[in-house]
């Protein structure tokens, strides 16, 4: 820690004296990635950062489409559909000098599925993996499974022997007491270097001069400063502070669009905004109907479909920055149609009222709302939205506003009736979505079903898309789920976010749909 | 001050009520048209609060009558459904002049009954601990040193979070008010114990209480009756600022994300929400209610600053 | 006056440990630290596993204890969010809120004094008038608010002053300083005059209370019939026995000035002890949680025995007083 404070603040006296040079960019966000140990958190904010330091075996670009990155190719194997086979880029180096070869490919995947680490859900049907020969690794999985590389796009490669030797084979895990060093310190094979950390602060990374990648990026040096309240990080880009901002609110993507000397890209988020509710016959804990549950009765969930204006959130809460849909899959994602995504044009009132009223509630009836309100783009606003709106028909809602940290217990321990979450897919694929949000809760599956809708063939139908190598026969299982889902209104779909990152003009970047940006597509506008 | 002084003292007896009545408190509150513009500017607010269902425009806490379409309609003028803001209208199409009126009751109930509650712990266990010492006065100031080593924010943000865990999820948001003033008067107390042993410790020593306590006096009389009055122009001070605190510290706390529910803003909730709107030119969201925070906070201080002045029992 | 000094660190000592206790066990309650560390992948047993390593299954009094016999060492564990240990989290954002406090405390000192001795002194005044009536406008406007009015009127508008953030730093010791360096200095300015509004205040109220108090006192009038000069009597006599409650307040009021460091370091990204905290209750991040508020009362405990001596000192009657008990 010492010496990192000792660099980072001789650093820091270094940067003062240096003329701004046009490759630098400082680059804010809401948040700071929470460790270094690529394999320690499965989180966003973490990944983003990591990957300017280290380099997964195969990436995923704007477009949402799987790229070579340190496996140049990779195949199932052509007599046993349950290998996939990996071809390594030659000629890679780490940090240190020393070379990338299969061994450490199979180190980092073997760390990567360990008990600690907390990407090893990714890898949960790996059974073994082994170098063939020093640029060519086979992953020999427990069945077919022919997603896999999907899962492949956070999860670094480490060096074997720097990991070995700083005693950090073993993933740090939240709450152990003892110190890594791979938290701190990296040796990675990527595009930029870790010059200085100060969690929170700061953070500056030197570009990497002896990339394998051809193409040299046009940023140099990366100043990562979290800012955490929205208008600071907003005011910072104003006053010219920062010269990229990643989280911008919603709100003030006009205005800084409008800004001379500001570019704003938007762009889909690969995350859908929906509510749930509470299956089952057992009455609701917050509602005046206390003898039987409401929303177990389908008409309930399709006046409730009805009475959402997703048009006017988009228009006025989220000020045309998001995607109104009918379906809980964002457009990118396999099993995705137009026609699933269609949803009400307009709220239909009338025709909700008298859904509600045949289902035998004519006065609604009340039930409480949980959100969250520092998790998703604008989330309070739109709960407090769909309030008004199920008001207008009926349904006396009560808003309950609580930080993610405080929300998502109520949704694991299935304590809600009624409840705002956002989901992202980062396989791109509807299975993803289907095992944690429309199985049953049990075992591995249906971890974010809190609503306790069971449907013992759909579970069926769910389970076997891990397996199924046809992938016509895997996608028209999908469309069915997909179908059943829908007419059951398992799950109120509102939106995808739109993401929007603002910067200097003089810089562009487009908008990644895993909102991860990578530096080092930055193009400087000479 | 001192002409006041020495024409009361010129004049012969009258009753209590008399001399309440024509005393410097009436006579210095003639005599400063600051007071006297403060005094109006909290008694507006304050019959504004109380009768918001009568004379506010909109039902704002009702959010089966807003439409979304009206949301951010500048103000003095009509949204695209035909509705006029005199004020103009929020995120959620809400009336920004019913949601001050609304906010507004919201914010002096917390800030009243929270600081009334702060006061009546601070002042009865100062009192007690300045007068009896020893023992008493050790363990009460320790609990005192204990809540003031939190800060006050941090209290109500932990006396939130204990609430949280005892009260169950569904029926937390009726409760949010009375958690937020058992919160922000627990996060309170101490100030007022603390200036009141200390005056009171003070006071102890003087001969008067020592005569009071030698022919017999009852403790509870010599407190109430002497060393009370003399303790009240810190107390005053401390509950002067402490209003208009409990109703920033209310805001605080919505900015850290607990408080109120944003369906029923007070004031410091509708800060919040508008200094979201601060760069995007929605400027009357967050101005408005700012405005009316400060003035509120500020015609209270300005009172509580004349009353102290008035009050003095050495000016008399 | 040892006796005095022994008894009230036997009484801190207690204190300590009655926060540490509250402060352990409220954290129980803040929220659930599991759901913060695992992200959307984790499953069921994922949960279980972490709860029962986090040792969150044990009896309530196994853990306390295990809290506090670390605690006792300095070790609070590792940061569930940043994976460091904390204490060497809290003392690396120390260097910055202490100078943050310093620079806001010493604004709120040299002006609240300045301005309370003059509007006592000219009571009747239009500027003390208008001062009086200012100064109230401040406190008046939530700090956050006041830090976002700031930013945006000499950082977005005008540019004078930087947004956020502690500028460069200069390494001394174990200290990192950022007051050595121009951009340092200048992102002081902001958030010290947004957290310094409050207490400059509180301390310019609180001396024209006791000042005109004092001033109304019969022995400054004896003083002035003797002749004694208008300096003589404000500064020798009225301001010095005006000292005892400013220094009380004043030292009680350091809580307050790190109470509203939380929300002056949040808005301006201030790196702090206060916006480590804030940012470790959104994902309740127990060991820095409960290390902060231990430390902060560990300040607190310190700075009371401070005042009490002062008190002691100060005024010659507590002095029989406490001698009798």
């Amino acid at each position: 820690m010492r010496k990192l404070l000792i660099t980072a603040s001789v650093l820091a006296l270094g940067l003062a004296v240096m003329p701004a040079s046009a490759e630098t960019i400082r680059w804010a966000r809401n948040s700071d990635a929470l460790t270094l140990d690529p394999h320690s958190q499965n989180q966003g904010t973490t990944h983003t950062f990591v990957h300017h330091i280290y380099e997964t075996l195969v990436d995923r670009d704007v477009e949402g489409s799987l790229q070579p990155r340190l496996a140049t190719e990779w195949k199932v194997k052509e007599d046993d559909p349950t290998v996939w086979v990996f071809k390594i880029r030659e000629g890679v180096k780490f940090h240190d000098g020393s070379d990338f070869t299969a061994e450490d490919v199979v180190f980092s995947l073997d760390r990567a599925r360990s008990e600690k680490s907390n990407l090893k859900q990714l890898h949960s049907a790996v059974e073994s993996v082994t170098a063939v020969d020093d640029y060519t690794v086979e992953v020999k999985m427990t069945g077919p499974s022919p997603l896999y590389p999907n899962n492949l796009t956070n999860t670094f490669i480490m060096d074997k022997g720097w990991t070995e030797k700083n005693n950090a084979v073993e993933v740090q895990q939240a709450g152990s007491t003892d110190d890594n060093y791979a938290v701190r310190n990296t040796n990675g094979t990527g595009p930029y270097i870790l010059e200085s950390r100060d969690p929170d602060v700061r953070s500056v990374l030197k570009i990497n001069a002896n990339h394998w990648a051809e193409k040299k990026p046009d940023i140099t040096e990366i100043i990562y400063l979290p800012i955490a309240d929205n208008a600071t990080r907003v005011a910072a880009l104003l006053s010219g502070e920062v010269d990229l901002v990643q989280d911008v609110p919603v709100q003030d993507v006009e205005r800084l669009a409008n800004t001379a000397g500001i570019n704003v890209e938007t762009g889909p988020e690969n995350r859908f905004i929906y509510f749930g509710y509470r299956f089952g016959d057992a009455p609701l804990k917050s509602s005046n109907v206390t003898d039987k549950n409401p929303i177990n009765d389908p008409r309930v969930r399709e006046a409730m479909h009805l009475a959402i204006d997703r048009n006017a959130i988009q228009k006025v809460v989220m000020r045309g920055q998001s995607i109104p849909t009918g379906v809980a899959n964002p457009p990118f994602v396999n099993g995705w149609t137009p026609e699933l995504a269609a949803y009400p044009e307009k709220a239909d009132v009338a025709r909700a009222k008298e859904l509600l009223a045949e289902a035998g509630y004519p006065d609604g009836f009340s039930i409480t709302l949980d959100t969250p309100n520092n998790r998703y783009v604008n989330d309070e606003a739109i709960s407090q939205a769909v309030v008004g709106m199920l008001g207008q028909i009926g349904i006396k809602v009560t808003l309950a506003s609580r930080p993610i940290a405080q929300h998502s217990p109520l949704i694991q321990n299935s304590e809600t009736d009624f409840y705002l979450l956002g989901w992202g897919v980062p396989t791109f694929d509807s299975a993803y979505t289907f095992n944690d949000l429309i199985h049953t809760k049990a075992g591995h599956f249906g971890a974010y079903n809190p609503s306790g809708y069971t449907n013992p063939e759909l579970d069926k139908q769910i389970e076997s898309l891990a397996t199924e190598i046809d992938l016509d026969k895997r996608n028209a299982t999908i469309a069915e789920i997909w179908k059943k889902v829908q007419e059951d209104r398992v799950l109120l779909p509102i939106h995808v976010q739109v993401l929007a990152y603002a910067m200097k003009d003089k810089f562009s970047l487009a908008v990644h749909p895993e909102n991860q940006p990578r530096m080092y597509e930055v193009t400087v506008n000479k | 001050m001192s002409s006041t002084n020495n024409s009361t003292a010129a004049q012969k007896p009258r009753t209590r009520f008399q001399r309440i009545w024509d005393s410097d408190v009436f006579f210095s509150f003639r005599r400063s048209p600051v007071t006297i513009v403060a005094a109006l500017v909290t008694f507006i607010l304050i019959l504004a609060a109380l009768l918001a269902p009568w004379i506010a425009p909109y039902d704002p806490f009702n959010p089966a009558s807003l439409n979304l379409m009206d949301g951010f309609t500048p103000p003095n003028s009509e949204s695209m459904m035909g509705n006029y803001f005199v004020l103009g209208s929020d995120h959620q199409g809400r009336d920004v002049l019913s949601t001050i009126l609304y906010g507004s009751r919201i914010s002096l109930f917390v800030g009243f009954l929270a600081t009334l509650f702060a006061m009546a712990m601070g002042i009865s266990l100062g009192l007690l601990a300045g007068y009896r010492g020893g023992t008493t006065d050790a363990i009460i100031m320790r609990i005192a040193d204990i809540q003031l080593s939190f800060p006050a924010i941090l209290i109500a943000l932990l006396i939130f979070g204990i609430a949280r865990g005892i009260i169950p999820p569904s029926k937390q948001e009726g409760m949010a008010v009375w958690v937020l003033i058992v919160a922000i008067g627990l996060a309170n107390w101490a100030q007022f114990a603390r200036t009141v042993r200390g005056a009171t410790m003070v006071e102890r020593q003087k001969d008067y209480v020592s005569a009071a306590k030698l022919i017999g006096v009852h403790p509870l009389r010599i407190l109430v009756r002497h060393v009370l009055p003399n303790v009240m122009a810190p107390v005053l001070v401390i509950a002067t600022i402490g209003l208009a605190l409990a109703i920033i510290e209310e805001a605080t706390l919505s900015f850290l994300g607990v408080g109120v529910p944003p369906t029923q803003p007070s004031l410091g909730t509708l800060i919040r929400i508008g200094q979201q709107f601060l760069f995007s030119g929605e400027w009357w969201i967050l101005f408005f209610p700012a405005i009316t925070l400060v003035l509120l906070a500020l015609a209270v201080n300005l009172l509580g600053d004349w009353l102290r002045d008035a009050l003095n029992p050495r000016l008399r | 006056m040892l006796a005095f000094i022994l008894r009230r660190l036997a009484q801190s000592i207690v204190v300590m440990a009655v926060v540490a206790l509250i402060a352990f066990m409220l954290f129980r309650y803040v929220g659930d630290p599991v759901a913060s560390l695992l992200g959307q992948d984790s499953r069921l047993q994922d949960f279980e596993e972490l709860r029962e390593r986090l040792g969150l299954n044990d009896p309530f009094y196994v853990q306390f204890g295990r809290f506090i016999a670390n605690a006792v060492q300095g070790e609070f564990g590792i940061s569930y969010r940043l994976q460091q240990p904390v204490s060497e989290l809290i003392l690396s954002r120390l260097p910055a809120t202490i100078e943050l406090a310093f620079a806001s405390a010493i604004i709120a000192l040299v002006f609240g004094l300045s301005l309370g001795v003059f509007t006592a002194l000219k009571p009747r005044s239009f500027a003390a008038g208008l001062i009086m009536t200012l100064s109230l406008v401040g406190v008046s406007l939530p700090t956050f608010l006041i830090g976002i009015g700031l930013i945006y009127v000499f950082a977005v508008e005008l540019q004078w002053l930087p947004s956020f953030g502690r500028g460069d730093v200069v390494r001394i010791g174990s200290w990192d300083t950022g007051l050595l360096t121009s951009t340092g200095i200048r992102s002081l300015i902001l958030p010290a005059i947004t957290l310094s509004l409050f207490q400059l205040t509180l301390i310019m109220r609180l001396v024209r209370a006791e000042m005109l108090e004092v001033l109304r006192q019969d022995y400054i009038r004896f003083a002035r019939a003797r002749g004694l000069s208008n300096r003589a009597i404000n500064f020798g006599h009225a301001l010095k026995n005006t000292m005892v409650p400013v220094i009380t307040i004043t030292g009680l009021q350091l809580g307050s000035v790190i109470a509203f460091s939380i929300v002056t370091e949040t808005v301006f990204q201030w790196p702090g002890v206060g916006s480590l905290f804030i940012n470790s209750v959104q994902v309740v991040d127990v060991p820095v949680m409960a290390a902060y508020l231990m430390f902060i009362a560990f300040v607190f405990v310190v700075i009371n025995l401070i005042v009490d001596i002062l008190y002691f000192a100060v005024d010659p009657r507590l002095r029989i007083g406490s001698g009798r008990r």
